[in-house]
C-alpha cells in the first residue's frame, strides 16, 4: 500500500517518469499490428453474428433431465432443419436455434418442443427475429456510433482544445477496432446486447481520455511562458501524474463490468448479462491503453508541429535536456505548483 | 491559510448541502410513500411475458409513405386488439422517429401465440350498407329490429348476428380479416350496437381526403368532411343512390375499420360528387379521431414482425436474480477496493456510493409512477456499470487531494484547491457519459434504450452526489484530527504520499 502512494508520489513530482510519449513509436506499431490483426480476422473471419441480426428463432426449454436429443426428435418432427444450432445451457435447459421460420413453422416447432419435453407452451423462452430487422439494429448502431463522434467531437473541441477533440477520437476509433477485431478474431457471438457494450465503450474511453487530457491542458497552459519543458515533456508528465488514476479508474470499473461478467456466464448461461459485460470488459482494456499511449502521444505529436510548441522545444533543447530532467523533480522548479494558485481566479471567474 | 481564503469561504457550510440533499431524499421518499410505488416495475424480461416489435410497411399493391398519423392510428387499432385479450398492464406504443417508428406491444404473463398472432394483421377500412342493427347485447330473438331483413342476410347470418355480444371485450378485438365480398356482422367500436353489414362497396384507400371542420353558421357543430377519388366518387355516388330512399336502418352506411363499426351515418341524398360531409353530434376529438381513421384507411399499414420475445416468469426471475446479484457483487467489490486502497477516505466513497444506490433507487420507484419506467436487464446493466462511473468520480476527487497533499498543502486546504480542480474533471467527463446516455436513447431500439436510461440517470446522481455529498463529507472529515494529523490510516497521510519535505509551505 504505502509502496503504491509513493510511486504516485514519485510519479507526480516526476522523480519515476515512464516516457510514454518520447517512446510512441513502439505503442504506435504495437496498435498498427492489432488493428491489421483485427481488419485480417474481421475480413476473413467476420463476425459471428447472433439470430438478432440476420433473422432466426430461438427457443429455451427449462426442464431437468433434458437432452440434446430429445431437441433433435422435436426438430425433426417439426420437419426443420435450416441452421439449426442445440446447445444444453446449464444444467436443465436446452436451447435451440435455428434460421428464418415463419410463423407456421415457428408454431409447428413449438408444439413439437412441448410435447417432446412434456411442458406447456407458455414455458418456453422463445426469441423470433424478422430477417429485415437486424438490418434496422445495425443502421440504427451505425447512426448512433458517427452522432456520437460528430457530438463529442464537437463538445471536445470546445470544452478542450480541437486537436483534443481529433487525439480523442482516434483513439476510440482505435479501441473499437481492436475490440471488434478481437470479438471477429475468438468468434464471440455479436447480439444487441454487445453493441450496447461497444457503444458504452466509446464513451467510457472516451471519459477516461478527458481525465488524462484535463490534466495535460492544465500542465501545458504555461508552458511556453516558463520554457522549461516541452510540450511533450509537460504532457507526458501529465499522463504520469494521472497514471494511479487511471490504474484506479481501469480497476473499478472493471469489478462490477467483471462481476457481470461472472454472474452473466455462469449462472445465467448466456444472454444480455454475458454479451455486455464481456464486450465492455475487452473494450475498458482497450480505453484504459489507448488513452494513455495513443491518445496523449498523438496529442503531443500534433501539437508539436506549431509553431509555436517547435520554438519552445527549441528553447528548452538550448538550455539543456538533462537540466530539465533533473529540475523537474525539485520543488523550487515544480511546474505544477508555481503554475496553480495563480490560475485559480481566473477559473473561477470562468464559472 | 489566510490565501486560501476564497475556496474556503465557498466551502463554509458544507452542513447546509448536506442538510439539503437530506430534505431532497426525503422529499423523494416522501413522494414514493405518497404515490404508492412500492416496487420497482419490472420490464417483461425480468418478470416474463411476450414483447412484440412490428415494423410498419406499406400493405402490398399499395402507394404512399409510412406517415406518422398512420401509425398512431395502427397503433390506436393494435391497442384496441390487445385491450381485448383483458391483460393488465399490456402496453402498445409507437416508438422511434419518422418513418422509422416501430410498434411494440408487451403483455405480461403467458399469453404469447394469440398475442403475437392477433396484433400482425393488417387493418382496412371499409364502407358497407347496414342491413341490420340492434343493441350490443346478445338478443333471445333473432333479427328483432328489423321486419323484413335485407335479401342477402342467410338465415345462418341472421342466427349469428342474434347471438353476438357486442358487450363482451373479445368481440371488440377486430380483426382485419373481415371478407370484403360477403355480408358480415360487426360490432360498433365501443360495443353499444351491433350490425349486419353488406359487402363493402367503397375501399378506404378510395378516400383521397378526409378533415374535421367546425361549422360556423350552424351552431358550432363539429363534421368531417370526405373527398373520394374518381373510383371512389363512382362507388359512393352509387351507394348512396341506391341506400337513400330505403328504410331506417338499411340507408346507413357503415365505416368498417378493422371489423368494427367507427359510425354509421344516415345518408340524406345521392352524393354522385364524390365529396361528402359526416354531421352529427361530434364533439372536436370524435370528429377528429373520425377524420383520422378515414385518412389512415386511405392507406392500411402491414406489419412485418420484427422481433418476438417470449420469457417465462421462471427465466424472469433467473434474470432477476442474477442481475441483482451481479450488482451486489459488483458494489461489494468496488467498496472494499475503495476501502482497501484509499483507507480512511474510503468511508466517504463507501457513503457516496450507498446515497448514490438509495437515490438512484429512489428515482427508479418515482419514474415507474411518473413515466412509466421498466427497469429490465440491459437497464439493470447498466446501473451496474454506472458503479464503475461513480467511484471514478471519487477517485479523481481524491487524486488531486492527494497530489495537493504531496505539494506540501494542510490537509484542510488541499480539499478545497484539490476540488476547485477535480470539479471540471468530474463535469467534462461525466457529460460525455450523459451524451453517450442521451444518443443511445434517441438511436436505439429496445433494451438499449434501458441501458441508456439508467446509465444516463446514474450519471446525473453521480453528479449530484458528488458535489451535494461527497464534497462537503470530505470538508468535515478533513476538520477530524485522524485525517488532518495525516494518520497512517488516512489515507491522505503526507509521509506515506511522498510529499514535498516543506510541508510548511502554504499556497
Amino acid at each position: 500500500m504505502s509502496k503504491i502512494s509513493g510511486l504516485g508520489g514519485r510519479l507526480h513530482s516526476g522523480e519515476t517518469s515512464i516516457d510514454f510519449i518520447g517512446k510512441r513509436r513502439r505503442w504506435y506499431a504495437l496498435s498498427g499490428l492489432l488493428i491489421i490483426a483485427s481488419i485480417a480476422a474481421l475480413s476473413l473471419q467476420g463476425l459471428h453474428l447472433g439470430i438478432e441480426f440476420k433473422g432466426g428463432a430461438s427457443y429455451t426449454v427449462t426442464k431437468a433431465g433434458s437432452t440434446v436429443a430429445q431437441a433433435d426428435t422435436a426438430l425433426a418432427s417439426a420437419g426443420i432443419s435450416n441452421e439449426v444450432i442445440v446447445q444444453k445451457v446449464g444444467n436443465d435447459k436446452i436451447r435451440i436455434q435455428t434460421g428464418s421460420l415463419t410463423s407456421e413453422k415457428s408454431n409447428a416447432l413449438q408444439d413439437a418442443l412441448a410435447s417432446t419435453f412434456a411442458v406447456s407452451i407458455d414455458s418456453i423462452d422463445t426469441q423470433i427475429i424478422g430477417p429485415s430487422w437486424g438490418k434496422e439494429i445495425t443502421r440504427k448502431a451505425l447512426y448512433g456510433l458517427i452522432g456520437f463522434i460528430a457530438v463529442v467531437m464537437l463538445y471536445l473541441a470546445m470544452a478542450f482544445e480541437p486537436k483534443m477533440a481529433v487525439a480523442a477520437i482516434v483513439a476510440v476509433i482505435h479501441d473499437v477496432f481492436i475490440t471488434v477485431g478481437i470479438y471477429a478474431l475468438v468468434g464471440f457471438d455479436v447480439t444487441p446486447a454487445t453493441v450496447i457494450g461497444f457503444l458504452t465503450i466509446l464513451g467510457y474511453s472516451l471519459y477516461d481520455t478527458v481525465v488524462v487530457f484535463d490534466k495535460v491542458r492544465e500542465n501545458t497552459r504555461s508552458v511556453t511562458a516558463t520554457s522549461k519543458m516541452t510540450y511533450s515533456q509537460a504532457a507526458n508528465l501529465a499522463v504520469n501524474q494521472t497514471l494511479v488514476r487511471s490504474a484506479n479508474t481501469s480497476i473499478m470499473a472493471l469489478l462490477p463490468v467483471g462481476s457481470i461478467l461472472f454472474v452473466g456466464a455462469g449462472l445465467l448461461g448466456a444472454g444480455t448479462l454475458k454479451d455486455l459485460s464481456l464486450a465492455l470488459f475487452i473494450g475498458l482494456a482497450t480505453g484504459a491503453y489507448s488513452s494513455i499511449f495513443i491518445a496523449t502521444p498523438l496529442l503531443a505529436v500534433m501539437r508539436e508541429r506549431e509553431p509555436a510548441m517547435k520554438a519552445l522545444a527549441k528553447r528548452v533543447h538550448a538550455r539543456g535536456n538533462s537540466q530539465v530532467l533533473a529540475t523537474a523533480g525539485a520543488p523550487s522548479e515544480d511546474v505544477t505548483q508555481k503554475r496553480g494558485p495563480r490560475n485559480q481566479p481566473k477559473r473561477k471567474g470562468r464559472k | 491559510m489566510s490565501t486560501s481564503n476564497k475556496s474556503v469561504k465557498a466551502a463554509a457550510r458544507p452542513g447546509r448541502t448536506l442538510v439539503i440533499l437530506a430534505l431532497l431524499m426525503l422529499a423523494l421518499l416522501a413522494s414514493v410513500l405518497i404515490s404508492g410505488a412500492t416496487a420497482v416495475r419490472l420490464g417483461l424480461d425480468l418478470r416474463g411475458g411476450t414483447s412484440v416489435t412490428l415494423q410498419p410497411r406499406i400493405a402490398p399493391g399499395e402507394n404512399g409513405k409510412v406517415t406518422t398519423e398512420a401509425i398512431d392510428q395502427a397503433v390506436s387499432i393494435i391497442r384496441q386488439r390487445v385491450n381485448s385479450l383483458g391483460v393488465a398492464e399490456s402496453e402498445v406504443a409507437a416508438q422511434g422517429s419518422g418513418t422509422n417508428r416501430q410498434i411494440i406491444i408487451s403483455i405480461p404473463g403467458d399469453t404469447g401465440r394469440r398475442v403475437v398472432e392477433l396484433v400482425g394483421q393488417t387493418a382496412e377500412l371499409r364502407f358497407r350498407q347496414v342491413l341490420a342493427s340492434a343493441p350490443g347485447a346478445a338478443s333471445a330473438t333473432p333479427a328483432d329490429s328489423t321486419a323484413t331483413p335485407a335479401a342477402a342476410v342467410t338465415p345462418e347470418l341472421n342466427a349469428q348476428f342474434a347471438a353476438l355480444d357486442c358487450t363482451k371485450a373479445e368481440n371488440l378485438q377486430g380483426t382485419g380479416s373481415d371478407n370484403a365480398d360477403s355480408p358480415i356482422i360487426a360490432c360498433d367500436r365501443n360495443g353499444g350496437s351491433k350490425y349486419i353489414l353488406d359487402k363493402a362497396e367503397v375501399l378506404g384507400r378510395q378516400v383521397s381526403k378526409a378533415t374535421a371542420g367546425i361549422d360556423q353558421q350552424g351552431g358550432n357543430a363539429w363534421y368531417v368532411s370526405l373527398v373520394f377519388n374518381d373510383e371512389g366518387t363512382r362507388a359512393f355516388g352509387a351507394i348512396t343512390a341506391r341506400v337513400t330512399s330505403l328504410p331506417s336502418p338499411q340507408n346507413q352506411v357503415a365505416i368498417v375499420l378493422d371489423g368494427l363499426v367507427v359510425s354509421a351515418p344516415r345518408i340524406n341524398e345521392a352524393i354522385p360528387s364524390g365529396n361528402a360531409q359526416i354531421t352529427g353530434s361530434f364533439t372536436q376529438v370524435e370528429a377528429q379521431d373520425l377524420a383520422n381513421v378515414l385518412k389512415y384507411g386511405a392507406l392500411p399499414l402491414a406489419f412485418d414482425r420484427g422481433e418476438v420475445q417470449q420469457v417465462s416468469p421462471t427465466l424472469g426471475a433467473d434474470q432477476l436474480n442474477a442481475g441483482l446479484l451481479a450488482g451486489f457483487l459488483g458494489l461489494a467489490l468496488v467498496l472494499l477496493y475503495s476501502l482497501l486502497y484509499y483507507r480512511g477516505l474510503g468511508i466517504v466513497s463507501v457513503g457516496s456510493l450507498l446515497v448514490a444506490g438509495a437515490l438512484v433507487y429512489l428515482f427508479f420507484l418515482l419514474l415507474g409512477k411518473w413515466i412509466g419506467f421498466t427497469l429490465t436487464l440491459a437497464g439493470i446493466a447498466g446501473a451496474i456499470v454506472a458503479i464503475g462511473i461513480t467511484a471514478d468520480s471519487f477517485i479523481v476527487y481524491f487524486e488531486r487531494i492527494r497530489d495537493e497533499v504531496r505539494e506540501g498543502r494542510s490537509l484542510r486546504s488541499a480539499v478545497e484547491t484539490g476540488w476547485v480542480r477535480a470539479r471540471r474533471t468530474i463535469i467534462v467527463a461525466d457529460f460525455v457519459s450523459i451524451i453517450a446516455a442521451v444518443l443511445l436513447y434517441f438511436f436505439a431500439v429496445g433494451g438499449v434504450r434501458g441501458f441508456a436510461f439508467t446509465l444516463g440517470l446514474t450519471t446525473l446522481v453521480d453528479l449530484l452526489v458528488v458535489f451535494a455529498f461527497t464534497k462537503p463529507l470530505t470538508t468535515y472529515l478533513a476538520r477530524l484530527n485522524f485525517f488532518s494529523s495525516g494518520h497512517a490510516l488516512s489515507g491522505v497521510s503526507p509521509k506515506s504520499l511522498g510529499a514535498l519535505s516543506h510541508s510548511t509551505k502554504e499556497a
